[in-house]
Parts: C-alpha cells; structure tokens; sequence
C-alpha cells in the first residue's frame, strides 16, 4: 500500500483538487452515460408496446 | 469530361458576372473581419504584424466557408442541378467545375486584395510576398474542401453553419502551414519547408476532395 | 435453386433480428467486465504504484486520462470503419452501430481534455497548453461534432447514414495529416519553457495499471454502444416483425406488416 493513512490517499500529495477533479468527472460522466442511454431504449420499448393497444 | 467542366465554369462565372452581389459578398465580410482585429487587438505595430497571418488566413477561411453554400444552392433550388447530374459520369466534373468557379470568384479576389491587408498590418514587403503565395496555394483547398461540404449539405436548413463546423477541421493543415509560411519569412527564415507541404496538401486535396465531393453529391440526390 | 446459408455465416449478425437479442445477452457482462478490470486497476494504479519522483502524486491522473484518449481515437476509426460497412454494403444495422459509437467517442475525446487540463495544470502552470497531442485531442472532438452534428440535421435516416459514413471516412484519413501538421506547427512554435513530457517513466505497475484501465473503458465502451445501439435499431425499425419480438407485443392477424 503507497499510502499511510486515508487523509493522505485524499491529499495526494498536495495534487488532490486535481487528482480528485479529473476522477470524480470521469466517474460522473461514465455513470451518467450508462444511465441516459438505458433510459432511451426502455422509453423505445415502452412507444413501441403502448403503440400495439392502440392499434 | 473537360468540356463539361469548362463549360460548367463558364456557366458559374456568367453567374457570377451577373450577381456581382454574391461575389463582393465574401470579399466584404473578408474586409471587415479583417479589419476587426487591430480594433479589439490595439493598434501597437508589432502585435498586428505578429497576428497578421493568422488573421488574414482565419478571415480567408471563414469568407470562403460563408460563400460556399451558394455553390449548389441556387442551382438546387431551380432545379438545375438536377438537370446536370442527369448526364451520365458528370458528376466529378461538376464537382471539380463548381470548386474551380469558387476560388475564381472568391479565392482569386482573396490573393489579389490581399497586399492591401499586408500593408494595413504592416508587414515587409517579403512576408506579404509570402502572404500571397501561401494564399495561392491555400484557398483552392479552402474551395474544394468548401464544395465537399456544400454538397454534404445540401438542402439542409442548418447549411452554412454546420457547413464551417464539419469542414473546417479538415482545413487546419492548410492554415497552419499556410499562415506558418508569412510567419517564417516575418521572423527571417525560409518559408520552403512551408510551401512543399502547402502544396502536397493542395495536390492530395485536389486529387480526392472533387471524387468525395461526387459521391456527397450522389448521397444527397439519391 | 437457394444456395443454403451456412448456420454461422457472418451475415445473420447484419440482420437486427440476431443481432438485438444477441447484443441485450452481452451487455451484461461488458458491463461486469469493465466493472472488475477498472477495479483492479484502480486499486493498483492509486493505492499501490509508488509516487512519481517530479510529478509527485498528480501522474495518476494518467490511469484515466490515456485510456480516455485511446478510446477517443480507437472508437473514432471503429465508427468510421462501421459506417463504411454500412454505406458500402446498404447494410443499416452496420450504420446504426456507428452512430450508436459517436457518442460515446466524443464522451472520451472530452474526458481526455478535462484529464490532460487537470493533469497540465499542477506539471505545466496553465489549465490549458496547445502542445500536439492536446491540440489533436481538440480537432478530434470537434471531428465527432461534425458528424453528430451533421445526422442529426439529416431527416432522412439512409441519406444521413451515407452521408456520415462519407463525413467519417473523409475525417479518417485526415486524422494523420491534421495530427503531423500539428506536431510541426507546435515545434515550430515551442515556447522555451513549455516542453511537456506527459509520460512519465513507466515502472511495471503502472503500465499494468494503465492497460488494465484501458481494457476497461474497451468493455464500457461495448456495453454502452451495445445498448445504444438496439435503442436505435427499434426507433429506426419500429414496425418490423422482429422489434414485435422484442418489446415482446403480440402482431394481429389481419395485419400487414409494413
């Protein structure tokens, strides 16, 4: 293990804002991506099915 | 195949001689923008001489992006264009003709106007030397690149905009060397380097830019 | 007189009938994949690489940001080369997968930029430096946007597939010259102080760590293209028999199918 203690995993030397910034926005974005995209097939399925009992 | 790109440039300059609108167009924005720059830079003699290639290589570019649409769009509309992709095997030539009457109605003008800009940013008599060649060799790309993306977007409400925003990337090589050309002479040295790429650029695009341009051509009238 | 299809040839995959179900069984485990090898490479690349000796700790930003940036360039030619499947070939479910790429390319075009800013600036000084790679990164995303840009302007989906597929390969084998006239605009014009070396000298463990994030965002990449790719398929195709099938809708006899 490199580190000591968890504060200094956090600290990263002194670098955490940027260690951290560049992470914590790739993490976001490849959650959210994941997200947006399932969300768009379930609402096609969901159109596609509701359109047949409206037929 | 080379009477009906003559005959097709001599179609677009008749045009043009009659719509001298659509060609001063292009060379008054040209102007302006240009003229923009020592207005938001300052007027200190050796900033502007230090920008002056870039600004007069972006203002050429975007000149050339903005006029661009105009190459199909007229002949869309009234339903030439149609008429003229009816004949067999002509679409190349139609690309290459429309590409060719673009620089002589705006790319030429660029070169010819462009020494007054020289001297209004103060440049040696050698870098505007240098500014004309590299204009010579650059915006026939701007115009081939500019019909490929005239003919991808053709008949599409967003045109011009996203015209510049698809093309544009593809016509960096040819500012960077091209602006980097008058740079170098600015600086001293030797613009050869320069102008060996500027013109293999030229030569690459000239050789596949009117054969894409076909095919865009073909896709968007299909 | 039908020549029999042999039962694995590769052309029951263009059909979308195949191809959704088949896709929906993988997702999963792209998805768990990715999930285990970033994992492993995290907890080698953070917790257990030894800090750099001029970077300090900042260099671990090199376990997401190459990644990020090979995929940004692998997903871009993988897109084109789709495309072109698809515009050669009429083939439409090769267009659908190319689009279904596009954005999840520009996703990591971006993220490479805010990693290599966030990594430039504590070794650098400045938030943003136009060093070569940089610079191509940029002209990369805006490579993606053109052809975002330019299907979703399209209203006809064949006529933007093609005219995509057209964007893309004309983007492709522009990518070298934009990239070597990059590099010689930026050497030309290096300023004294600014030489970045981005790469620090690898010890074993961090190149572990750096390809085992890499095959990572790869198994990301499948699973979330993978999904957006049948979202696609039953948006463009919603009438046809096969998405019944698949959002799982009874067909009413009397009905023709369109």
């Amino acid at each position: 293990m490199n580190w000591n203690s968890a504060s200094d995993f956090f600290a990263m030397g002194g670098y955490g804002t940027y260690v951290w910034g560049a992470y914590v926005v790739t993490a976001v974005c490849m959650a959210i991506e994941p997200v947006v995209v399932a969300l768009r097939h379930r609402r096609v399925r969901r159109e596609l099915a509701a359109e047949e009992q409206r037929r | 195949m080379s009477t009906t790109f003559a005959v097709l440039v001599a179609r677009d300059l008749r045009l043009a001689a009659r719509r001298r609108i659509d060609v001063a167009l292009p060379i008054a924005f040209f102007t302006v923008a240009v003229s923009l720059f020592p207005l938001g830079v300052g007027p200190e003699p050796q900033t502007l001489r230090q920008i002056a290639p870039g600004v007069v290589w972006v203002a050429a570019l975007l000149a050339a992006m903005l006029s661009v649409t105009q190459l199909y769009a007229t002949d869309l509309a009234d339903g030439s264009l149609e008429q003229m992709l009816l004949v067999p095997d002509a679409r190349l030539a139609i690309a290459a003709a429309k590409a060719a009457s673009h620089w002589l109605v705006t790319g030429l003008p660029l070169v010819v106007a462009a020494p007054v800009f020289g001297l209004m940013f103060d440049l040696s008599r050698e870098a505007i030397a240098a500014l004309v060649a590299s204009l010579v060799l650059g915006t026939p790309v701007l115009s081939l690149l500019g019909g490929l993306g005239a003919a991808l977007t053709l008949g599409l409400r967003s045109g011009a905009v996203l015209l510049i925003l698809i093309i544009v990337p593809l016509c960096i090589p040819a500012l960077i060397f091209g602006a980097g050309a008058v740079a170098a002479v600015d600086a001293g040295q030797s613009a050869r380097g320069h102008y060996s790429l500027l013109g293999a650029v030229l030569i690459f695009t000239a050789a596949l830019a009117p054969i894409a341009t076909a095919a865009a051509l073909r896709i968007a009238t299909e | 007189m039908t020549t029999a299809t042999p039962r694995w040839s590769l052309y029951r995959f263009a059909s979308p009938a195949t191809f959704y179900p088949l896709a929906g069984k993988l997702v999963p485990w792209f998805a768990a994949v990715a999930a285990i090898l970033a994992a492993w490479g995290l907890w080698l690349g953070m917790l257990r690489a030894p800090t750099d000796a001029t970077q300090g700790d900042a260099y671990r930003i090199i376990f997401i940001h190459v990644p990020a940036a090979w995929m940004s360039m692998l997903l871009y030619v993988v897109m084109a080369f789709w495309a072109a499947i698809g515009w050669a070939f009429n083939a439409r479910l090769a267009s659908v997968v190319a689009r279904a790429i596009a954005p999840t390319g520009a996703m990591f075009t971006f993220l490479a930029l805010w990693t290599g800013a966030f990594w430039g600036k504590p070794t650098w000084g400045t938030w943003w430096v136009w060093d070569a790679r940089l610079t191509s990164e940029l002209i990369l995303l805006f490579l993606y946007g053109g052809f975002l840009a330019l299907v979703a302007a399209i209203d006809d989906p064949r006529r933007a597939d093609r005219a995509g597929a057209l964007l893309a390969i004309v983007g492709s084998v522009n990518i070298p010259i934009i990239y070597f006239s990059v590099v010689w605009w930026n050497t030309l014009h290096q300023g004294a102080s600014v030489s970045p070396a981005m790469a620090p000298k690898m010890a074993a463990i961090m190149l572990q760590a750096m390809l085992l994030m890499t095959l990572s965002f790869w198994a990301y990449a499948f699973a979330v293209i993978f999904v957006r790719a049948r979202a696609i398929a039953l948006e463009r195709d919603n009438a046809a028999s096969w998405a019944d099938a698949a959002v799982g809708r009874a067909r009413p006899q009397t009905e023709a199918a369109t």
